[in-house]
């Protein structure tokens, strides 16, 4: 079928549009990243000339109750909890191409046994498992990032089992194997070259969802202290001023997570479409 | 009628391996955090406690035997149906579980069943009218939503709905200094309105989408397009031939979606103080409430294996094209 493009842009072909979308978007996140680092802690000193006051020039957020400047401090929180979605997102997706390829290539008990793991850790639902684990670690970034890690790996394990069992009957690989040819040595070979646009694709939107969880588990208070205000601390600060008229304290730093996690959200389907043989194409 | 045995024994034996399975390993996890329980039951007075007394509620806990024997007793007791006595509520934590799942139940039914009818109708327009203005709205609205956290809608309806208009309650179940029995219905649904429609906004975003590609779908198929030869108008293509083929993956959808459900309503729980179960997931676990904890999470298996089997039961029943092969694929 035949669709029209998005009339936005048109002088343009699709590929370079895409492109420019990749672009903006990693410029975006280097922007935050950059600016979190540049602010540093200039702009977290209290001031308490400066409380409670409303969205203006020289405080584009606001200010909190002690007169700290939020947009500073939503940048911080944003790279916070940006840098614990991302560490998240890397590591659980590791550990799917490694169960992954495992389940696919050695044997079938290698097989039960993860598909099983897999069909455990999704029976259990997804915010109770993160509190659970977050919950044994004791808390802290380092429990919030285990927790995050170890919820997120089963669905992409799948993907990528069913990508290698496809691809394990095809000729080639066959070939290889009556060559001798070790299934270690296939995997690395013909497995992992194939299956990488998947994993790169699976990997970027994975980030939405880790850094949407994160912000979850550090809101219910498991993990952050206000010491280290990521976005779900400043959230769950923000609830206590709600009564008083403090929209900006939730609505500032909220906005900036929804940016944030759409623009991850645009930069993995933007390369889905460039990766995927299917749509590479158009 | 033999398939269906087949396939109900099936499922059971698949929940009592994964019950088994959850059990174990939450067990496992739990006995090798670095919390102390003894620490963590005690709490403020820790400092109030001598050594000897520590040890003896650890003895009468049976916290020096090894882990395998601690493990057996307490698999022993879950299958007598004794979960343990839950710290915090200081009652049993079945009977705990019991009343809140009953507060969340509510909740959760009402965000469930709005959220599945409103999804389901905005996608099917948004499907029938491709590209049209509808269309993008819906879909603005429901990709917006799919990166947006729950509890974040909750605080701005919140902010909106109970502090600027003050139309909705801010906290509770019900009001304040009430029992459950005293409130009235009227004031019980008055408290759930506001987190039922929070849940209901996050869960519609889901279920439009995803009925959005299967009407496009169906639009697009060979049926569809000889219909329209026929002179049949779009709404008639849509309610005759489109509606029978994408209602039954949005059910399979909605009744596999009990987990995403079960997470939303923690979230929501939390910022509108509703006492369901979510809080009491999010209390056991911020004051390490184990038995309690480990209760939830194998309720909430129990709970999304509920879900996921209702919804292979309906595949079973209502698809003719499952039914010759019923039981023979997990």
């Amino acid at each position: 079928m035949i669709t029209k493009p998005f009339p936005l842009f048109t002088h343009w072909d699709c590929r370079t549009r895409t492109l420019l979308i990749i672009l903006s978007c990693i410029i975006f996140f280097t922007l935050i990243f950059l600016s979190a680092w540049l602010y540093g802690e200039q702009g977290l000193e209290t001031n308490l000339e400066l409380r409670k006051l409303p969205p203006c020039w020289e405080h584009p957020f606001g200010t909190d109750w002690l007169g700290r400047d939020m947009f500073a401090r939503t940048l911080k929180g944003l790279r916070i909890s940006l840098g614990i979605g991302l560490t998240a997102a890397t590591c659980s997706s590791f550990i799917a191409l490694l169960l992954g390829l495992a389940a696919a290539m050695s044997g079938r008990k290698v097989d039960i046994m993860v598909t099983w793991f897999v069909d455990v850790c999704m029976s259990v639902p997804h915010l109770v498992l993160l509190i659970l684990i977050s919950f044994v670690c004791g808390g802290g970034a380092k429990g919030v990032i285990i927790a995050v890690t170890a919820s997120h790996w089963p669905s992409l394990t799948r993907i990528i089992r069913a990508e290698v069992l496809q691809l394990r009957s095809s000729d080639y690989i066959k070939l290889s194997r009556q060559l001798g040819k070790s299934p270690y040595w296939i995997a690395r070979h013909h497995l992992l070259p194939h299956v990488a646009p998947q994993f790169l694709v699976g990997l970027l939107l994975l980030f939405p969802h880790t850094i949407l969880h994160a912000a979850g588990l550090t809101f219910l208070g498991f993990g952050m202290s206000p010491h280290t205000p990521a976005i779900g601390v400043l959230l769950a600060e923000s609830m206590r001023y709600l009564s008083m008229g403090l929209w900006w304290l939730a609505v500032a730093p909220g906005v900036a997570l929804i940016m944030s996690v759409k623009a991850f959200d645009i930069l993995g389907n933007n390369f889905r479409a460039l990766l995927d043989p299917r749509t590479s194409h158009e | 009628m033999l398939p269906v045995i087949k396939f109900l024994l099936f499922k059971t034996i698949r929940l009592a391996l994964l019950i088994g399975t959850v059990a174990t390993l939450s067990f496992i996890l739990v006995s090798n955090s670095p919390i102390d329980p003894v620490d963590a039951y005690v709490g403020d007075a820790i400092l109030k406690i001598s050594p000897e007394q520590r040890e003896i509620i650890a003895q009468r806990w049976g916290l020096n035997k090894p882990p395998v024997e601690r493990f057996l007793a307490w698999a022993g007791q879950l299958v007598t149906g004794d979960f343990g006595v839950s710290a915090i509520f200081n009652e049993p934590v079945l009977s705990v579980i019991g009343k809140r799942f009953v507060t969340s139940f509510w909740l959760m039914a009402f965000a469930w069943s709005f959220s599945g009818i409103t999804g389901f109708c905005l996608g099917l327009s948004a499907g029938a009218g491709e590209k049209g203005l509808l269309d993008r709205g819906i879909r603005i609205y429901a990709y917006t939503m799919a990166s947006t956290p729950t509890f974040w809608v909750g605080i701005v309806m919140l902010m909106v709905f109970s502090v600027f208009l003050g139309w909705t309650p801010t906290c509770c179940a019900w009001p304040l200094g009430m029992s459950a029995d005293q409130a009235t219905i009227w004031q019980r649904l008055h408290h759930l309105l506001l987190p039922a429609i929070t849940l209901s906004l996050v869960g519609t975003a889901k279920i439009a989408i995803h009925t959005r590609e299967k009407t496009i779908e169906a639009m697009h198929s060979d049926y569809a397009i000889f219909a329209r030869a026929q002179g049949e108008t779009t709404f008639g293509i849509v309610f005759i031939h489109t509606v029978r083929n994408v209602a039954l993956p949005a059910i399979t959808l909605q009744f596999a979606s009990l987990g995403e459900l079960f997470g939303g309503a923690v979230l929501a729980e939390q910022v509108f103080s509703y006492p369901g179960l979510g809080r009491a997931t999010v209390e056991a676990g911020i004051r390490g409430d184990i038995p309690l904890l480990l209760g939830i999470v194998l309720f909430g298996t129990v709970f999304v294996f509920t879900g996921n089997f209702i919804a292979d039961l309906i595949y079973q029943l209502i698809d003719p094209r499952m039914r010759n092969r019923a039981g023979a694929t997990p």
